[in-house]
């Protein structure tokens, strides 16, 4: 143990780490010149220009500064007046954090700080490989969590651009406002469909839930025949696409709509509604009885025997003894089930008619026509609504699993 | 006990045999468990099984000819196209009787749009053949072979008489042949003129588009998968959010945001402008193409591929890879011959579920597809909503269905429906 502390506190050659900096920024104004030189010397320029200056700035920080923090600190003020020069407020934070990075980089080359966290007996291809694969699993990361980051800062953009503009990359107040959300919450069209996802999605939840969970008990029974070829069934609207789901529901509600119009006399928009609800609380059931009967996988069944045993009925029994403890599973499939027909367009394009637009059609249809920037801020709430959903969600599976004694704490 | 067993069968504590009482015990338990599962199953076969068989039986339902035109359906039976002579003059009878109440109903347009999916300009021959025989009424006399001639000169054509005895079955294989790129011509199924032959190309590049969104979904899953599943459970569950994050997002805010990013007024053109990697007036075309598509999809379906490959990887042990190291394996072996086969099933069933869900996607192909990167679901989605040619929606989707339930079977055989893992 001694002589690995001993070694990790002796830094490594001076050429060593000087050299790799140098490579490193070599290789990024290599890129830059490569794109932005015109003829070959000021390409060159570009390429050792940056390394010497990469290295000497390296030699400088490693020989004055004993500690990581001092030199970061210093390099970070340096780098935010340089972005100050170039580019104001967002140019200083920007140089700021560059500055903090690049001295932290200097030292963890230095003083092998990479080795540290790792076991001592590895070889120096492993620490090589155990970092670029950090970076790529990094950049995949990067590439999941982008799009939706992105998306956030752009809704307030003060103009009607779906780009950062020059005056939100300074950090300027007029770069940013909430036009957009004010568009979002006093357009008629917006809020309307707004309005029909809210009243649209928690009935089609409710629906699906009673059914699923009761569904999802009867299948978790030890004797049911033909369970395979049930779960089948019901797993389908999961598993057949959803054009197809929804061109076999266009045909069959616009008979039932004509029915009930027709026939029984109903309200047009009513039935509509009907519709929808109906066809969206289909498209929920497999999530419910996934989530359901994974919950009861881990029921111990000698609770209800035991409840019988005490007198109690089999409502009481579900009531009292069943349900509060499969509830977190009948949640989350709930939540499953919410967000399937939250953001479902194509069964509700076939099906429903214009005063059925939900929140996904509106968005559906402005990104195929008339593209407003009020998308990205009905984006954002969404992404907010989500990340509850999600909190939610992981709760709820943390709480089972400490209920089933599958993890501690 | 030795007593009853010698006289007679066990019996329960009421009197009646064992064997018979447990019997009943587990038909009353069967009878309970489907109770609860009935509303469900009702609903789910009539409001969704039920009208999806039926949009299938569209594919080949050909009614409309016979329906409209009976009594010429049965007259021209008889014809022979091969004499080269038009229908005698009973065929050209029956036909005016046929339109005369068609017309009346206003169904010859449908039948003319029906036919012209078959032979075009079938639909103007009927529509301007109703507009004059909209004055005809029963007591209009014949011969009305000339009577037709004269309103357009298409039933004059023999063409037009074989196609609508070709078409004249209720059960029609016409529109499989069509969605084939084939159509049903009086001498068999015949392939469509080059210019046509779109929906065999649009088949193949759906399943090759899904083939390459599955393999970079593998290839961008397999190290988050492995390092979720090798990190500290407390680091495990943080990484995690990431990943269940779009996983929850709305996919219409994650095509969105693509189109955001993807345009060429957009956010990556703009930056690699700005860093100078690509000239102004060379801004890279990354939407409304191929690129567009596979992107946003991988991006889509990712969290698909990434949780069935970590749960599989959570259950391998990690010893195994060390005790093949310290048996002299190199990394690469140890990886290659000991990891990386118990980690196959994550791929399969991760592979198989991206590949079942990318395969009939619309959404996002539509938006971010243009013309080039759209599926076979867009070309549905028009036969639904624009072309209204029903029937090769029905063929189409019937087709595409087949694909998918195929391969939900190898889902289910490999990884068993009921392991379907969400969150």
């Amino acid at each position: 143990m001694s002589s690995k502390f001993t070694e990790n506190a002796v830094p490594v050659s001076l050429p060593f780490t000087l050299s790799l900096v140098g490579l490193l920024v070599a290789a990024v104004s290599f890129v830059a010149g490569v794109s932005t030189a015109s003829v070959f010397s000021e390409f060159l320029l570009t390429v050792v220009g940056g390394a010497v200056v990469a290295i000497g700035f390296a030699y400088a920080l490693i020989s004055v500064f004993g500690t990581a923090r001092a030199a970061m600190v210093v390099s970070a003020l340096l780098g935010a007046v340089a972005g100050a020069a170039i580019g104001r407020l967002g140019g200083a934070l920007a140089g700021l954090l560059l500055g903090t990075a690049v001295a932290r980089f200097i030292f963890w080359i230095h003083y092998r700080e990479y080795r540290r966290p790792l076991a001592p007996y590895l070889t120096s291809e492993q620490v090589l490989w155990h970092y670029t694969f950090r970076f790529i699993c990094g950049a995949i990361f990067v590439f999941l969590i982008t799009p939706i980051l992105v998306v956030m800062p752009l809704s307030f953009n003060a103009q009607d651009f779906f780009t950062f503009t020059p005056e939100m990359l300074r950090f300027e107040a007029d770069g940013y406002s909430l036009k957009h959300y004010r568009d979002f919450f006093t357009n008629n069209e917006w809020q309307r469909s707004f309005k029909n996802s809210v009243i649209i999605a928690p009935i089609a939840t409710v629906l699906s839930v009673s059914l699923g969970t009761l569904a999802a008990i009867g299948l978790s029974q030890s004797h049911v025949p033909g369970r395979r070829a049930i779960m089948a069934i019901l797993i389908s609207p999961m598993i057949v696409p959803l054009i197809i789901s929804a061109t076999g529901m266009f045909f069959f509600y616009s008979w039932i709509g004509n029915f009930l119009e027709g026939t029984l006399g109903l309200n047009k928009t009513f039935v509509g509604y009907v519709k929808v609800i109906l066809a969206h609380a289909v498209l929920g059931i497999p999530f419910v009885i996934i989530t359901v009967t994974a919950t009861l996988v881990g029921f111990d069944r000698s609770l209800t025997r035991a409840a019988a045993n005490m007198g109690a009925d089999p409502v009481t029994t579900f009531f009292r003894v069943q349900m509060p403890l499969i509830l977190p599973g009948v949640i989350s499939g709930g939540l499953f089930a919410f967000i399937t027909s939250f953001d479902e367009v194509v069964v509700v394009l076939f099906v429903g008619s214009a005063s059925q637009k939900t929140l996904p059609w509106q968005m559906f249809t402005g990104l195929r026509e008339q593209i407003s920037p009020t998308i990205l801020a009905v984006a954002t709430i969404l992404v907010v609504i989500s990340i509850a959903l999600l909190t939610t969600v992981e709760l709820l599976r943390r709480r089972s699993e400490r209920l089933r004694g599958l993890s501690p704490g | 006990m030795s007593d009853t067993s010698a006289t007679g069968p066990v019996l329960a504590a009421d009197g009646t045999p064992l064997k018979r009482s447990l019997a009943r015990a587990l038909r009353v338990q069967k009878t309970r468990a489907l109770m609860l599962i009935a509303p469900l199953l009702v609903f789910v076969l009539i409001s969704f099984i039920v009208p999806i068989l039926n949009m299938l039986l569209r594919s080949v339902d050909n009614d409309i000819v016979a329906d409209t035109l009976p009594l010429t359906v049965e007259a021209v039976a008889g014809w022979d196209a091969s004499t080269g002579e038009l229908p005698g003059e009973p065929v050209f009878a029956a036909l005016a009787q046929d339109m005369i109440v068609a017309v009346a109903a206003k169904n010859h347009t449908k039948l003319g749009t029906r036919l012209n999916y078959e032979q075009t300009g079938l639909s103007s021959l009927f529509r301007k053949s109703g507009r004059a025989i909209k004055k005809w009424d029963a007591e209009t006399v014949g011969p009305f072979k000339e009577q037709f001639l004269d309103l357009h000169d298409g039933w004059g054509r023999i063409e037009v008489w074989e196609t609508i005895q070709t078409h004249s079955r209720r059960v029609t294989p016409g529109y499989f042949l069509n969605a084939v790129d084939m159509q049903l011509t009086p001498e068999g199924a015949q392939s469509q003129p080059e210019n046509k032959q779109i929906l065999i190309k649009l088949f193949w590049r759906t399943i090759w588009m899904s083939l390459m969104i599955t393999t970079t979904c593998i290839l961008l899953a397999y190290p988050v998968a492995y390092l979720l599943a090798n990190l500290p459970m407390r680091k495990a569950n943080v990484l995690m959010i990431l990943v269940l994050l779009p996983f929850w997002t709305s996919l219409l805010v994650r095509t969105s945001a693509w189109k955001v990013m993807l345009q060429q007024q957009g956010v990556i053109n703009d930056v690699l402008v700005w860093i100078g990697l690509v000239a102004d007036d060379g801004r890279l075309v990354m939407i409304n193409n191929q690129t567009g598509t596979i992107v946003a999809m991988t991006h889509i379906l990712l969290p698909f591929m990434i949780l069935p490959m970590y749960s599989v990887m959570q259950t391998i042990p990690q010893t195994y890879v060390r005790a093949a190291k310290s048996l002299g394996a190199t990394n690469w072996t140890a990886f290659w011959r000991v990891y990386f086969p118990q980690s196959v099933p994550g791929i399969g069933a991760g592979s198989i579920l991206v590949f079942i869900l990318s395969i009939g996607y619309y959404i996002t192909p539509e938006i971010v597809g243009g013309t080039k990167g759209v599926f076979i679901s867009n070309r549905i989605a028009y036969h639904i909503s624009s072309s209204l040619n029903w029937g090769l929606a029905a063929a189409l989707g019937a087709i595409l269905l087949v694909v998918v339930l195929g391969l939900y079977w190898c889902y289910d055989k490999i990884v068993g429906i009921d392991n379907v893992k969400l969150g």
